[in-house]
C-alpha cells in the first residue's frame, strides 16, 4: 500500500527566543491515515501543530501541503487548503449555541459575498438554509443533534470536545490535526471518541493526532511519530512504538523524574 | 412576532399623524439621528467586539461632507493646489456623505488590522480627534469654529413636477424613521449571515475563527465600512435638519453617549441599541422637565453606567429575554429547540 | 442637538465654559516660545528658534511623561483603561485651586497636600469601583471608568462651576533667560518636581517592597498571590499611586495655565498617546514617550503649524501601531 503524500515536513525548527522548542523535525503524513504525535510533555507537539497551521513562524525548514508551501501563510489561509485543527484547550465559540457554532465552522462553505447579504437576495436565505441543514448533519455526525439549540458554554466537558471536532469537521478538511481530543474525558467518552474518529476516518479525511492516551494512539493508529526535547526519536507501526528502547526510556525517564521531585 | 412588529410600525409612523407638539417631534427626531448612530456602533462593539471610542467622527464626517456638497466649496487642498465644487443637490451631498464616510471606516479597518481590544479603542479615538482639530483648523474649507451654516434641507423631486420638501419636522421625522428601519434591516442582515457570524467568531474566539477559515481581517474592515457608512448617513441627516454644523459635532462626549445607549440597551443585540437610544434620547427631557441642571444630569448618567455594567452587564434587552425564559421556561421546555436563527 | 437651529448639540451641556470655545484644551500648550516667522531666512535666529522650541520640549516633556506613567502603571499592573486619569489630573489642579485661592494655603505646602488628596481619590475610586470587578474583562473595566469619568467631571463642574479659575503662583513674572532662550520661573520649577517625582517612582518601584509586589504582580498575577502578595491592597496601591502622578501633573500645570473641569480630556487622551508609543505596560517606555510626544507637538507646532499641534500626538500613534503594534518599548504581549 503505497498512498499519496499529504503533508511533508522537513527540517522543521521552532523557536522562542533561545529556547527550542522543536529542532529540525522532519515527516511526512500520507493521505487517508492516522497518524499519531507522542511524547513527554513539552516535546514540542503543539509547537509543531502551530507551525504546521500558522500560528507560530518556523524559525527553519519547510512544510508543504499537496504541493503549496505553508510557510508565511496565515490560519486562514492554511484552512482554506484543508488542513483544519483543534486546539488543546478547550475551544468553542462558547457564547454561541452549538448549531451556530457549526454554522462559524461552515464559513468556507458558504458563498454568500457582502452585497447580496445587505441586498438580502432569496440565494443567501436559500443557502442559509442549506448551511443550517449541513450543520444539523454534521450535529448528528458527531452526536450532539438533540444539543443544536443550546448554548455551548451549558455543555459538559465531553460533549463540549465533541462539538470542537463538529467545528473543525464544518470547515471541510481533508488533513485533520486533533490536538488531545480526549484529555480529560472518561473512559467511555473516550471509547465512543475512538469510534467517532474511526467514522471521520472513513469519510476519507487524514488525521493527525497529538495525544497522551496512549491506549487511544495505539488502538487507532497507522503509525506513530514519538518526539523528546524537540526531535523525533522514533517512528514506526504502535507495534515497533511499543518496543521501541527510546521511546520506552523517554516516558519512563520522565516518570522517574516525576517520581524524584 | 410579525405582527407586533407591524403594529409598532403602523405606530411608530402615526406620531405625526397626532401629535401637533413640534417639541415632541424634534426629541424623537434627533432620538431617531442618535439611535441610528447607536445601531452602526454595535455592529462593531456588539459583533465584532471592538469598542471604536472615534465614533463620533463617521458622524461629523457625514455631516460635514454632505452640508459641503450641498453647499459648495473652495478650499486649497496644498498650497497652490485649489479644489473648487459648486453646490450639488442634497440628495446627492448626502450619498457622498455615505461614502466618504464608509471610505474613513475602510481605511481605519485596514489601519487597524493587527490591533484589537485597548489598541483598537486608541487608533479610533485618535482618528476622531485628528479629524476634529482638522475641522477646527481648516478655515478655508470647514469654517471652523464659525460653523457651516445655512446647510439646505433635503428637497426631493423637481420643483415644477413633484417635490418633497424636508424643511419641516413631520417630515423630517418620516426621513429619520425610514432610514432607521432600512438600517435595523441592514444590521439584521448582515448578523445573521455568513459575514455576521464571522464577525461574532472574531469576537468570541479569534484563533479558532482563523482556524476555521475566517479572514477575520476581512470581516472586521467590513463591519467598520458598513457602520462607518450608517455613522456617516445619520450625520448628514443631522445636518440638514438642524442645517448648521460646527466643530463640536466631534465632541469624544457624543461617542461616549452611543457607546452607553448600546451598553445599557444590550451590545451585540439587534434591539438593544433602539432600546437604549430611547432610554438616553428621552431621559434628558424627562430630567429637562424636572427641572434637573445638565451637571447632574451627567452626573446620573456617569452613575447609571456604572450601575449598567454591575448589575445588568449584558444591558436591558438580553437582561429582560432571560426574565421571560425563565418566567416561561416550564411552558416551553417541551417544546423543541425550534429556532434556528442565531441567538444573542 | 437640542436647541433647533443652534449648536447646542445632543442636550449636553455647553455653557459659557471657556472648555468648549475655540480651539480646545488650550491650556496644555507649551506657553514659552517666541512664535515670529522671520521674513528672510536667518541662520542664527533659526537656530535660536530650535533651541527655544527643544527646552520648550523638554520642560512639557517632564509632565507628559508624569501623566504617562501613572497610566502606564495601571494598565500594565491592573490591566485596566483608566478613562479617569484625565480626571485625577483636573481634580489635582482644583485641589490646588482650592488649597492656594480659597483656603490661602502657602503655594509649596499645597503641593503636596494637593498630591496626597490625587492618592487619596485614586484608592477610593479603586476601592469603591474596581475591587467588585476583578477577573472582569477589559471592556467591562473600561466601561465602568468611562463612567466613572463622565460622574467626576461634572460633579467638578458643577462644584466649582464651568468658569476657569486661575491660581496665582509664587514665582516671579519675568522669565529666567539663558543666552538666546528663555524659560518661565513656574515652568522650571514644574521640570525639576515632575523630574523627582519620577526618579521618587522609579525608587519606589524598583528598590522597595510594594515595588517588588507591583513587579511581581506585573510579571504573573496568580504567582504572585500564591507567594503571599496580597493583590488587592497592591492594585489599591496601584491605582492610587498612578492617580497621585496624574494629580501632581495638574496640580503643578494649574498655576501654569487655568483650571476647568473639561481640562483633563486632553490630558486622558495624550496620557494614552504617550503610552501607546512606549508599549502598554512600560514605565521607561512611558517615559520616554511623553519626551517624545513633546519634541512632536513642539516642533510640529514651531514648523508646521500650530492648529495642529495636538494632532502630532494622535497622528503618531496611528503610524506606530501600523509600524510596530507593540509601542516602541513593549516587553509582553499585546493585551485585547
Amino acid at each position: 500500500m503505497t498512498a499519496a503524500t499529504e503533508l511533508t515536513v522537513e527540517g522543521l525548527s521552532i523557536r522562542f527566543g533561545g529556547l527550542t522548542a522543536v529542532e529540525s523535525m522532519s515527516f511526512e503524513v500520507k493521505e487517508g491515515e492516522v497518524l499519531s504525535l507522542i511524547g513527554p510533555n513539552g516535546a514540542g507537539k503543539t509547537s509543531a501543530f502551530n507551525a504546521i497551521t500558522g500560528y507560530v513562524a518556523a524559525a527553519g525548514g519547510s512544510i508543504v501541503y499537496r504541493g503549496t508551501s505553508l510557510i508565511g501563510l496565515k490560519p486562514n489561509e492554511i484552512a482554506t487548503l484543508g488542513v483544519v485543527r483543534t486546539f488543546q484547550k478547550t475551544s468553542v465559540f462558547t457564547g454561541q449555541t452549538v448549531l451556530d457554532n457549526v454554522l462559524i465552522g461552515l464559513h468556507l462553505r458558504s458563498r454568500q459575498r457582502p452585497i447580496a447579504i445587505l441586498l438580502g437576495l432569496p440565494s443567501v436565505a436559500r443557502e442559509e438554509r442549506q448551511l443550517a441543514e449541513e450543520a444539523r448533519a454534521i450535529l448528528r455526525f458527531v452526536g450532539l443533534d438533540a444539543r443544536a439549540g443550546e448554548v455551548a458554554s451549558s455543555l459538559p466537558y465531553g460533549e463540549l470536545r465533541l462539538l470542537e471536532v463538529a467545528v473543525a469537521l464544518a470547515a471541510k478538511p481533508r488533513l485533520l490535526l486533533l490536538d488531545e481530543p480526549v484529555s480529560g474525558m472518561n473512559p467511555a467518552e473516550t471509547a465512543s471518541f475512538m469510534k467517532l474518529l474511526a467514522q471521520i476516518r472513513g469519510l476519507g479525511i487524514t488525521v493527525f493526532l497529538v495525544e497522551h492516551d496512549m491506549k487511544m494512539v495505539m488502538g487507532v493508529s497507522d503509525r506513530i511519530i514519538c518526539l523528546n526535547y524537540g526531535r523525533i526519536i522514533a517512528s514506526g507501526s504502535p507495534a515497533e512504538i511499543q518496543r521501541n528502547p527510546e521511546v520506552v526510556r523517554a516516558y519512563l525517564g520522565e516518570r522517574y523524574a516525576r517520581a524524584q521531585g | 412576532m410579525r405582527l407586533v412588529t407591524l403594529a409598532w410600525l403602523a405606530f411608530l409612523f402615526s406620531i405625526p399623524l397626532w401629535m401637533s407638539d413640534l417639541y415632541v417631534l424634534h426629541v424623537l427626531i434627533m432620538t431617531g439621528i442618535f439611535i441610528i448612530a447607536a445601531m452602526s456602533l454595535n455592529l462593531l462593539l456588539g459583533y465584532t467586539g471592538q469598542l471604536s471610542l472615534g465614533h463620533v467622527a463617521f458622524f461629523g464626517i457625514g455631516a460635514y461632507v454632505s452640508s459641503l456638497a450641498s453647499l459648495g466649496f473652495e478650499a486649497h487642498l496644498l498650497p497652490g493646489v485649489l479644489v473648487k465644487m459648486e453646490p450639488k443637490p442634497v440628495w446627492l451631498g448626502m450619498l457622498c456623505a455615505v461614502t466618504i464616510a464608509g471610505l474613513c471606516g475602510w481605511v481605519i479597518g485596514r489601519i487597524s488590522f493587527k490591533v484589537r481590544g485597548a489598541y483598537f479603542v486608541i487608533v479610533t479615538v485618535s482618528f476622531a480627534e485628528v479629524i476634529r482639530l482638522v475641522a477646527l483648523n481648516w478655515v478655508e474649507l470647514t469654517q471652523g469654529p464659525m460653523a457651516l451654516n445655512n446647510i439646505p434641507a433635503l428637497r426631493l423631486g423637481t420643483p415644477e413636477l413633484f417635490e418633497l420638501s424636508f424643511l419641516r419636522k413631520p417630515a423630517n421625522y418620516y426621513l429619520v424613521l425610514v432610514v432607521a428601519v432600512l438600517s435595523y434591516i441592514l444590521i439584521r442582515r448582515l448578523v445573521q449571515s455568513r459575514a455576521g457570524r464571522a464577525m461574532i467568531a472574531l469576537r468570541e474566539n479569534e484563533p479558532l475563527a482563523t482556524s476555521v477559515g475566517v479572514d477575520v481581517t476581512k470581516y472586521l474592515v467590513l463591519a467598520t465600512m458598513v457602520s462607518a457608512a450608517m455613522a456617516g448617513a445619520a450625520g448628514a441627516i443631522y445636518a440638514h435638519y438642524v442645517r448648521i454644523v460646527d466643530p463640536d459635532v466631534f465632541l469624544f462626549i457624543y461617542t461616549v453617549t452611543m457607546v452607553i445607549m448600546v451598553v445599557t440597551g444590550g451590545k451585540g443585540t439587534l434591539a438593544g441599541p433602539v432600546v437604549g437610544g430611547l432610554i438616553f434620547g428621552l431621559l434628558p427631557e424627562i430630567l429637562r422637565a424636572a427641572e434637573i441642571k445638565p451637571e447632574v444630569q451627567w452626573v446620573i448618567y456617569g452613575v447609571l453606567m456604572v450601575l449598567v455594567v454591575y448589575f445588568l452587564p449584558e444591558g436591558i434587552v438580553p437582561a429582560v429575554r432571560n426574565w421571560r425564559r425563565r418566567h416561561h421556561e416550564p411552558a416551553t421546555a417541551a417544546a423543541p429547540p425550534a429556532s434556528i436563527e442565531p441567538a444573542r | 442637538m437640542r436647541g433647533e437651529g443652534s449648536t447646542e448639540v445632543g442636550g449636553l451641556r455647553r455653557g459659557a465654559q471657556p472648555a468648549y470655545a475655540g480651539p480646545i484644551f488650550t491650556h496644555l500648550r507649551c506657553a514659552g516660545g517666541r512664535e515670529n516667522a522671520a521674513p528672510s531666512f536667518d541662520l542664527k535666529r533659526s537656530v535660536e528658534q530650535l533651541l527655544q522650541h527643544c527646552l520648550n520640549a523638554l520642560i512639557l516633556g517632564g509632565t507628559y511623561a508624569l501623566l504617562g506613567i501613572g497610566l502606564t502603571l495601571i494598565f500594565g499592573i491592573m490591566r485596566v483603561v483608566n478613562f479617569t486619569h484625565g480626571e485625577l489630573y483636573s481634580f489635582g489642579a482644583y485641589a490646588m485651586y482650592m488649597w492656594v485661592m480659597v483656603s490661602g494655603v502657602n503655594f509649596f505646602v499645597a503641593l503636596p497636600l494637593a498630591i496626597l488628596l490625587g492618592v487619596l481619590l485614586g484608592a477610593a475610586i479603586e476601592f469603591l469601583l474596581l475591587r467588585r470587578l476583578r477577573g472582569a474583562d477589559i471592556d467591562t473595566t473600561m466601561l465602568v471608568m468611562i463612567g466613572a469619568w463622565i460622574a467626576l467631571q461634572n460633579i467638578e463642574q458643577l462644584s466649582w462651576s464651568g468658569v476657569a479659575k486661575s491660581i496665582d503662583s509664587p514665582f516671579p513674572a519675568s522669565p529666567l533667560v539663558l543666552g538666546p532662550v528663555s524659560v518661565s520661573w513656574n515652568r522650571l520649577f514644574v521640570f525639576v518636581v515632575a523630574l523627582a517625582l519620577i526618579a521618587a517612582t522609579y525608587a519606589l518601584i524598583n528598590r522597595t517592597k510594594l515595588g517588588k509586589a507591583m513587579r511581581a504582580t506585573f510579571q504573573d498575577r496568580e504567582t504572585a498571590a500564591l507567594m503571599g502578595v496580597q493583590i488587592n491592597s497592591i492594585y489599591t496601591a496601584t491605582f492610587a499611586l498612578g492617580s497621585g502622578l496624574a494629580a501632581a501633573a495638574g496640580a503643578l500645570l494649574g498655576p501654569v495655565f487655568v483650571v476647568y473641569p473639561t481640562m483633563g480630556d486632553l490630558a486622558s487622551l495624550k496620557a494614552f498617546a504617550i503610552v501607546i508609543l512606549g508599549g502598554l505596560g512600560s514605565i521607561p517606555g512611558a517615559t520616554i514617550g511623553g519626551f517624545i510626544l513633546a519634541f512632536m507637538e513642539e516642533l510640529g507646532a514651531g514648523y508646521v503649524s500650530s492648529g495642529y499641534r495636538d494632532a502630532m500626538g494622535f497622528l503618531l500613534i496611528i503610524i506606530i501601531l501600523l509600524v510596530k503594534p507593540t509601542g516602541l518599548f513593549a516587553q509582553k504581549e499585546r493585551i485585547g
